[in-house]
């Protein structure tokens, strides 16, 4: 596994040149109940090319947001600061032409894949749409191409299934079906928005290998959004955690459980139930998770609910810093190194 | 764009007087309209300055002198007393339809939704039935057997209507009864008529008081070409409709202000009832959720 | 059917099953409660564990099979207001969605305290006061309490649900997928509060799920449901840590862990089915 990159420049041995994702200092308001209100505050990270990245957080984190302001669908009236830049060019200055090359080359899977195909079209023409309209590919070559993408989701019958419509096909077959027209158009980078978040388990767990294998397959790069911590590490070289509309930490995947570096993702880890072991209470974080606008603006956002908070965690917001190959906004960072990790709630006598 | 985060905590409050002035200077125009309506259609008897009766042909067609400051009609009365007085039958006539049939509409409505299956059917199939038949001719129909006037006139019209409102309202019933909220009270033992008159109507009272505002307004134009025609209110009671209808050949005459001045009311309130309930409607449905 | 020896079970539902038209959403399932003992139904979409909840509460009626509470007989819908309402203090439940499952247009206290009037024939103010204390189990305060359910969260509005369904005083609770829709840290708040309540009052939970790390902390017994069967029970712990039948097995091997990583199995292509209706 490569090196985890820092935030802020790739010099770190074995990385590669330029990130093909560079989000920085990204921030958006919002019109909410007709006021303006911040709904991403300074969000950072970077994905590199072929390489997987988690972004995890709960309700309010901006996990969602983050995803559509990459994909350019934030609501009209939103106001953008900071810069997206994909392969060196500025994404939120892209219009017309310009812009649909870009979104062949950057697919987005989305949660609900009922809510994202016309019901009333057959699956065939939802697939080969992009490929015909933006590449110029003539209908039989993207009908066959449709056929063999179908068959490395695990789809054998492709011709049948392009002549069916959404609604003949169970919620896992669709998200697969998804996942195969995203990946048609050769994108060189994949937004998942909780695509397995309404699957059941089992399902999950089938549409994550496919993803999993397919994404190496074809070198993607990838951002996987969820709340899931487990999920995101299974399949994620480096994790991004947010809270409150900020990103609080970057981390190796493999060590996010062992070592956190930030209070939050401790807390977060430690709050699930063990399928191993019954607690006798899990411990639970106090007060709910918090959104961006809901967030104090002269303190550290997490700090309410924080066990380690001190005076400092409440005179400023705090800055990323790098820390361990990772970065994290915890103002009490290097301190806490070594504690956060490893924990659950208590076993049962 | 949903962000889940609840608003502060604001404690329910009986917001009707809040709700009108948050619709806007058209809202407050509508409503000042309704209530000058309302207002003439109680106290107009008293504050007519003459007769609206009693005629005198010597008098016809004269424009606005002295103290009739809309003139004369037909036969010589005073129009503006007219207007005031005829105020009681046209607003009057169209609530009557309102209250009945928004009341026959939603208890059917609910019904079906509650019992769903078999009932629903039987319903929406008797609604059917009734579609079928327009107003006007269930309104002919009614004079032939009970005698022309507005009673026979307001019956036929809810009768008219009483399918659409079920209609319209079925729909908002049938997603109140589907929603956990209900299961949750059949689960505790509460009793059908309780969660109806309690949540079910309650949640989509919205709804029915857009409904009611919409009918309103229908119902006042059919009620007026319903008089216009001979078969509702009957002259020399004087009504906006009947006034048009007898001031009608007025127009062509070069004496338009009787029966335009009847049709400006007629307007104004339909207007005025359809902003004001359109409003009231958004700034409900806003505050649910 | 688990045999704990001493009382008689709170509730015994044997040989349900349920038809819808052509579809056998439950077939042949029975399982028993002990008085005290949780017991947790756990399965996917298809499973048939929502229906089985609904038929316990009456919301839905067994095609065939019987269900009996208490040591009253539940299979058929009751037939008076007065069965309705026993049957009420006898079985609760708390559905899965917090934005539906309350009434938009009431307060968290005006919902508890229909209930309780609806149950018992209190004066107000022995109803105030039990409303404060159902309010105060459920850890919400006074101005939470007076709010309506659109300025509250999701955990919140749960928390309102709970009481509601506790103000009946009911001897069992059915969970129905009821901390699936909440964030990870307030699930962990609710679980805890579900744990704390059942140690104030002795309810037994029925907790219907597919999040096996919900079960195993919440839980006693288990069943696992697959298609409308029964295909696995015994103790929680046992079942998860030790799983017998294959489904089991790859259910339990499909859970996200540390150091967890997906494994596709073969191919499945065509053998996808549409779940019930």
């Amino acid at each position: 596994m490569s090196d985890p990159a820092a935030v802020a420049a790739p010099e770190s041995p074995g990385a590669t040149a330029t990130p093909l994702l560079d989000v920085a200092g990204l921030s958006v308001l919002l019109e909410i109940n007709g006021a303006k209100r911040p709904v991403l505050r300074d969000v950072s990270l970077t994905v590199r090319p072929g390489e997987a990245v988690g972004l995890v957080g709960e309700s309010g984190s901006g996990k969602s947001m983050t995803a559509r302001a990459i994909d350019r669908l934030l609501p009209r009236g939103a106001e953008v600061t900071g810069s997206i830049r994909f392969g060196g060019e500025d994404v939120n200055g892209l219009t017309g032409a310009g812009l649909r090359r870009y979104r062949n080359q950057v697919a987005m899977i989305f949660q609900d894949p009922r809510a994202h195909t016309n019901p009333v079209r057959r699956i065939g023409d939802f697939m080969t749409e992009a490929l015909q309209a933006n590449l110029a590919v003539p209908a039989a070559e993207a009908r066959r191409r449709a056929v063999e993408m179908l068959a490395q989701v695990g789809i054998d019958d492709g011709a049948k299934r392009l002549r069916q419509y959404p609604h003949q096909m169970s919620g896992g077959m669709l998200q697969r079906v998804m996942i195969a027209a995203a990946l048609l158009t050769k994108p060189r980078l994949l937004l998942a928005d909780e695509p397995t978040t309404a699957l059941d388990v089992t399902t999950q767990a089938e549409v994550m290998a496919i993803l999993d294998g397919l994404r190496r397959e074809f070198g993607l790069a990838m951002l996987f959004i969820t709340h899931d911590l487990d999920l995101a590490a299974a399949i994620c070289d480096r994790t991004a955690v947010m809270y409150a509309g900020q990103i609080v930490e970057i981390r190796a995947s493999a060590l996010l459980h062992d070592d956190p570096l930030h209070p939050y993702t401790a807390a977060l880890a430690a709050a699930r139930p063990d399928i191993t072991q019954t607690a006798h209470r899990l411990r639970a974080i106090p007060g709910r998770p918090l959104s961006a606008f809901e967030a104090p603006p002269q303190e550290c956002a997490f700090a309410p609910r924080c066990p380690y908070a001190t005076h400092i965690c409440r005179t400023a917001v705090p800055d990323l810093a790098e820390l361990d190959g990772g970065v994290s906004r915890c103002a009490r960072a290097h301190e806490l190194r070594g504690q956060l990790g490893g924990l659950r709630g208590a076993p049962d006598g | 764009m949903s962000t889940g985060i609840p608003t502060a905590i604001e404690a329910p409050r009986f917001r009707a007087l809040t709700s009108v002035r948050a619709t806007g200077a058209a809202g407050i125009a509508s409503a000042i309209i309704l209530a000058a309506a309302t207002f003439a259609a109680i106290f107009g008897p008293l504050l007519a300055p003459y007769d609206p009766e009693l005629p005198n042909l010597s008098l016809a067609w004269i424009g606005p002198i002295g103290g009739h400051l809309l003139g004369f009609d037909v036969q010589g009365r005073d129009v503006l007393s007219r207007l005031l007085v005829g105020a009681q039958t046209s607003m009057l006539g169209p609530l009557v339809v309102v209250i009945v049939s928004m009341i026959t509409g939603a208890v059917l409505a609910v019904i079906a939704a509650w019992r769903r299956g078999a009932a629903d059917a039987a319903i929406s199939s008797g609604l059917d039935i009734l579609f079928a038949f327009p107003g006007i001719l269930l309104a002919v129909l009614a004079t032939a057997v009970f005698g022309a006037g507005l009673p026979a006139a307001a019956i036929a019209l809810s009768l008219a209507y009483m399918p659409y409102v079920a209609r319209v309202l079925r729909g908002a019933a049938f997603r109140e009864r589907s929603q956990p909220y209900v299961a949750a009270l059949e689960v505790q033992g509460a009793s059908a008529t309780s969660i109806c008159l309690r949540h079910l109507i309650p949640n989509m009272l919205p709804l029915i008081v857009a409904q009611a505002t919409i009918l309103f307004g229908y119902a006042m134009v059919d009620l007026a070409a319903i008089s216009f025609l001979g078969l509702g209110v009957q002259p020399p009671r004087p009504d906006w409709g009947v006034m048009i209808s007898e001031n009608e050949t007025g127009i062509v005459q070069g004496y338009p202000l009787p029966a335009l001045s009847a049709g400006v009311c007629i307007v104004a309130v339909v207007i005025a009832v359809n902003v004001l309930g359109e409003r009231l409607f958004e700034h409900a449905e806003a505050g649910r959720r | 059917m688990a045999e704990t020896g001493n009382a008689a079970p709170v509730l015994q539902a044997v040989g349900l099953r349920k038809e819808f038209g052509e579809l056998v959403a439950v077939d042949d399932v029975s399982f028993d409660l002990p008085p005290g003992r949780s017991l947790a139904i756990v399965g996917e979409s298809g499973s048939g564990k929502t229906t089985i909840a609904r038929m316990i509460v009456g919301l839905e009626r067994p095609t065939n099979g019987t269900i009996a509470a208490c040591g009253h007989d539940r299979s058929r819908p009751a037939r008076s207001t007065r069965d309705r309402r026993r049957r009420g203090r006898e079985v609760q439940i708390v559905f899965q969605d917090p934005y539906t499952s309350l009434d938009p247009r009431q307060t968290a206290e005006a919902t508890i305290d229909e209930v309780l009037r609806l149950h018992h024939g209190w004066p107000a103010d022995r109803r105030r006061a039990r409303t404060a204390e159902l309010i105060d189990l459920v850890g919400l305060d006074t101005r939470q309490s007076r709010a309506l359910p659109r300025s509250l969260s999701g955990g919140q509005r749960q928390r309102v649900a709970i009481a509601r369904a506790l103000a009946a005083q009911p001897e069992i609770l059915i969970l129905d997928e009821s901390v699936a829709a909440l964030d990870v840290s307030i699930q962990a708040q609710v679980l805890n509060l579900l744990a704390d309540i059942r140690d104030h009052t002795q309810v037994s939970y029925i907790l219907i799920s597919h999040d096996l790390a919900v079960v195993r902390q919440l839980t006693d017994e288990a069943i696992v449901l697959h298609r409308g069967k029964v295909v696995e029970r015994g103790p929680t712990a046992q079942v998860l840590d030790d799983p017998q039948h294959p489904y089991t097995q790859r259910l339990r091997a499909s859970v996200p862990r540390p150091g967890w990583k997906p494994r596709r199995r073969g191919r499945p292509g065509t053998g996808e089915e549409t779940g019930v209706p």
